[in-house]
């Protein structure tokens, strides 16, 4: 049963424990300062934490298995730009989006998604960093742009959990990106996706693409689902083309989805109006859910608040537990959910947190 | 004593932000460097982690982060080359921001 998750948000680092009276929030770590993103690596239960300290720069922690206590390790660093490069975007750390980890075979190998772009993968367990050139040089990099910051940036990793070296990437604004060589070589496979923000005969570049967030079935792992700036998307082809979802109810619009670890047809979304508005429809929050690969969805209300509601649920702030139905739900303005029947109803045990940054099971 | 008073008057001294210590220890610097890159480079000796706070990626002074030499702020915070004297106090400081 799942019973422990972690709130990233700008004040600090939480812990949503469930005990005999349901979800709480426990400790808190790096109490005051930004945490960008969390890691529990399920390999061999070390946790990792990226801070974003804002004057002092992007940070990162590691606990230990066992410990109670945090100990500062290696940041991503960005190589000296050369001189005869030239390149719009600033060879510096922004921030660490995202954290996930290598493949069940490769113990200690964790990556980093960042802003401006770059991919860093560690082999260490964190006590060094190496910018993935093979991503970082390619051509079609020129092409990127910021969605959401100035920057591109990763917000999504999805290793492949058959083959290690396969690894299927997001970013904003760049696509959704492949590497079967453990990072060697990249490709981009956003085919199928359109940028409705592009002149028109430029809307289908799958290098300019803007997909809020990419998550994978665990146990089906041909199968993608892809909230995008412009829709929704799905892939039953390990990414080598997307066809998008134009049934969606409520809104297609929004940066949030979780998929169920084991059942390639369940997917749950969280809709907000428009790029023009991003607020929930008519002030009334709601998830959405498809049981059946899209071809019907469910509105979930129940105990979601239905009026005057203007949270606004972020790429990082959506997540379904190893068992399937449960799910941890999180907005910018700090109010957290839990649910623990797959979405069918609600319950906020934490209604006055910091802005939320990302959430995720431990 | 004289001797003493002698080296002080050797040695520039740079001071780092107390907001510094909440993260990373902050060593005292007194230093004979004639530039500050080259003073810097100093403290970052006695405290490598430093370093991360103070400069970005690539070397330069973070946004956020201002350094005064005898009252002046630096000339280029790319370069950090200004040049120190042996009685040069240098403080490195944040930008104060938040919410």
């Amino acid at each position: 049963m799942t019973d422990r998750a972690m709130i990233s948000t700008r004040k600090g680092l939480f812990d949503l424990i469930r005990g005999a009276d349901g979800w709480r929030l426990a400790a808190s770590h790096f109490l005051g300062e930004p945490v960008s993103a969390a890691l529990h690596d399920h390999r061999d239960g070390s946790t990792y934490a990226a801070l974003n300290l804002g004057h002092f720069g992007v940070k990162m922690h590691r606990r230990d298995p066992g410990s109670d206590s945090w100990t500062e390790i290696a940041t991503p660093a960005y190589p000296v730009k050369p001189d005869d490069v030239e390149d719009k975007v600033e060879w510096k750390l922004r921030q660490v989006w995202v954290l996930e980890a290598g493949g069940a075979d490769q113990p200690g190998v964790l990556y980093a998604g960042t802003l401006p772009g770059g991919l860093f993968v560690s082999r260490d367990r964190g006590d060094s960093w190496e910018l993935v050139r093979g991503l970082w040089d390619v051509p079609q990099r020129a092409e990127w742009f910021g969605g959401g910051y100035d920057v591109p940036g990763i917000h999504s990793i999805c290793v492949d959990p058959r083959n290690s070296r396969h690894i299927l990437l997001a970013i904003s604004c760049g696509g959704v990106w492949r590497t079967e060589d453990g990072g060697e070589t990249w490709s981009v496979s956003s085919k199928g996706m359109r940028a409705d923000y592009m002149p028109p005969e430029m809307n289908e570049n799958e290098a300019v693409q803007d997909p809020h967030r990419m998550v994978r079935c665990a146990g089906a792992p041909d199968v993608l689902w892809c909230q995008h700036h412009n829709g929704i998307w799905r892939s039953e082809d390990n990414a080598h083309t997307w066809i998008e979802v134009k049934n969606a109810p409520v809104s297609n619009f929004g940066f949030a989805v979780a998929c169920h670890p084991s059942d390639p047809h369940t997917a749950w979304f969280a809709p907000l109006e428009a790029d023009q508005r991003r607020l929930p429809v008519h002030a009334s929050l709601s998830v959405t859910r498809t049981r059946d690969s899209a071809h019907t969805f469910d509105v979930l209300r129940k105990g979601l608040p239905q009026e005057h509601c203007y949270d606004l649920v972020y790429r990082h702030g959506l997540a379904v537990a190893n068992d399937g139905k449960t799910l941890l739900m999180a907005s910018t303005t700090g109010a957290v959910w839990i649910s623990e029947d797959g979405g069918d109803s609600w319950q906020c045990p934490a209604p006055h947190m910091p802005p939320v940054y990302a959430v995720s099971f431990a | 004593m004289a001797e003493w008073a002698y080296n002080c008057a050797t040695m520039a001294h740079i001071h780092f932000t107390q907001q510094l210590a909440r993260f990373t220890e902050i060593p005292q610097v007194e230093t004979p460097a004639t530039q500050l890159r080259d003073g810097l480079e100093a403290a970052f000796a006695a405290n490598p982690r430093l370093r991360g706070y103070v400069l970005d990626d690539q070397g330069h002074l973070r946004e956020n982060v201002v350094i005064f030499i005898d009252g002046k702020r630096t000339r280029d915070p790319r370069v950090l080359d200004d040049p120190l004297t042996p009685a040069s106090k240098v403080y490195v400081l944040q930008a104060l921001s938040g919410g």
